[in-house]
């Protein structure tokens, strides 16, 4: 280690190192120069008899403490610890392209890499078709993704499920695959400030009567009239041909489909209220500076096979 | 040495256990102070701000250190897990720092960006509702304390003595720290802690 603010670290270093060897050295040849006299103790005694032979300790077992030292000498020789010695062998944990931990990181990459660089190279429903890829993505996928997507791919509540047709962003390879790399911001904003109360359950009735069948019809026109006229239709719309576009989602925006029976919070009156009125604010973090190219592309073949089998 | 004048010596004895207890230290510890991997902080490392260090008063009050570690080792199987392993130079403004030593949950150095500010909300109210084989307790009590009530009621001294130490506070942020609280709840504070985590060294942006 060269990094002391000072040379004098290293020498302090060595000198104790140093000199605790040689202390250790000469308690061991100073104490365990008994010569065996039968009946010798060591001159003293507690509770009026109670004495203590002075014998020598067996020799193969002063031999190991001395070769706790020699092992030390050949340790500090070999390994970094004295001082700024960098040791002989020229060992490091993780400091340079010769440590351990990079040696390590490079003998897997130099077997990984080239499998990933082969789906690099492959159209994403091919790998999406490949065994060994989807094996791979699935280990993946049970490493990094399950904390959000469940261990099933299921999702929960702000989570989408993975496993069926639904898709906020927009369900080709492709971009699953972006999703995954770039990340998303699902923002939707909050509209207490824009939309009275009522107009809010309204909105809310008529948003459930999308997937189900209303039996206020007065005040499923209500919420539709006032979610017209609000801003809902920018995210949640793609087709603007029509004076009312259907609420099927914009995949380019993170809109959620209204008009299925998938919720990505929840469908009970009283989220989407709460939903309409705080907004939404979930994200799916950026991936692909954490796990590269090669393994996003994995997980997203592993992600689009699961509902495209 | 007389073996008998050590044992019947009280004073001796103690100086004696001293040394032999004291060695070690003066060449594993002492130095440590002299390095400047453990003395400098890493390029473009922040000392917590007043929000972020009332979430850290909640990690430590609630016992966080007792199952998850901040202490990334340089072994390929943690930075593929984890991120970047851990570096000294960032946990200089740490007083005292978090490492831990234990992991019954995982490690969360390099927590911070990994997940959404709603997945802690509910991680933290019922960890179950995220991830069903959880078994870490739930921390719902998190969401309904005022973190100024709590954990920051003194942080601008808290503040104050960390820059004693080092950290590089400004008088206006000290003077800030209550207000920047403002009403937010524990569990807010302790969200703004934890995407923090090991940000300097990330590959989340």
């Amino acid at each position: 280690m060269s990094d002391f603010t000072n040379a004098f670290w290293s020498f302090y270093v060595i000198g104790i190192v140093v000199a605790a060897i040689i202390v250790c050295l000469v308690l061991l040849v100073t104490s365990t120069s008994v010569t065996y006299t039968a009946g010798k103790t060591t001159g003293h005694s507690w509770d009026e008899d109670l004495q203590e032979f002075n014998n020598p300790l067996p020799k193969w077992w002063i031999g190991l403490f001395y070769l706790t030292l020699v092992f030390a000498i050949g340790y500090l020789a070999y390994f970094p610890g004295l001082g700024s010695f960098a040791g002989l062998g020229g060992w490091s944990s993780a400091i340079g392209a010769n440590s351990q931990y990079e040696r390590e990181v490079k003998a897997v990459n130099a077997v990984l890499q080239p499998t990933l660089d082969k789906y690099l190279q492959q159209d994403l429903k091919t790998v999406a078709a490949d065994p060994t890829a989807r094996a791979m993505g699935q280990r993946l996928f049970q490493a990094y993704c399950i904390q959000c997507h469940g261990s099933d791919a299921k999702g929960g509540k702000g989570f989408p499920n993975l496993t069926d047709a639904d898709w906020q962003w927009g369900g080709e390879p492709e971009r699953i695959e972006e999703t995954i790399a770039q990340g998303r911001d699902g923002v939707m904003t909050a509209h207490a400030e824009l939309l009275t109360d009522e107009q809010t359950r309204d909105i809310a009735y008529y948003v459930r009567t999308l997937s189900s069948s209303a039996d206020d019809l007065e005040r499923a026109e209500r919420g539709k009239v006032a979610l017209y006229g609000s801003d809902c239709k920018t995210c949640h719309a793609t087709d603007f041909s029509q004076e009312f576009p259907p609420l099927t989602g914009s995949p380019l925006l993170g809109g959620p489909n209204l008009t299925d029976t998938t919720w990505l919070y929840s469908s009970s009156e009283s989220e989407i209220i709460h939903g309409i009125k705080n907004g939404r604010q979930n994200r799916m973090p950026a991936w692909e500076g954490f796990l590269g190219k090669g393994k996003v592309r994995l997980l997203a073949a592993y992600v689009y096979g699961l509902s495209n089998r | 040495m007389n073996q008998e004048k050590i044992e019947k010596n009280v004073g001796l004895l103690i100086v004696m256990t001293l040394v032999a207890v004291l060695w070690g230290g003066l060449v594993e510890i002492v130095p440590l102070f002299f390095q400047t991997s453990t003395t400098k902080p890493v390029d473009g490392l922040k000392p917590y701000d007043a929000v972020q260090l009332a979430g850290r008063e909640v990690y430590i009050r609630e016992g966080c250190y007792n199952c998850h570690s901040q202490m990334i080792r340089p072994l390929r199987a943690e930075t593929e897990r984890y991120g970047h392993y851990s570096v000294a130079g960032e946990f200089v403004y740490d007083h005292p720092f978090q490492w831990g030593s234990k992991r019954t949950g995982p490690d969360l150095h390099r927590v911070g960006g990994r997940y959404s500010d709603e997945w802690h909300r509910a991680h933290l109210n019922n960890p179950r509702s995220v991830v069903p084989e959880s078994n870490m307790p739930s921390y719902f009590w998190l969401e309904q304390a005022k973190a100024a009530d709590t954990v920051g009621k003194q942080i601008d001294d808290k503040m104050r003595v960390l820059a004693l130490l080092g950290a590089p506070y400004t008088q206006a942020e000290i003077d800030g720290a209550k207000a920047a609280l403002g009403d937010k709840t524990e569990a807010d504070v302790l969200i703004a802690y934890l995407q923090g985590l090991g940000t300097t060294l990330s590959n989340f942006k």
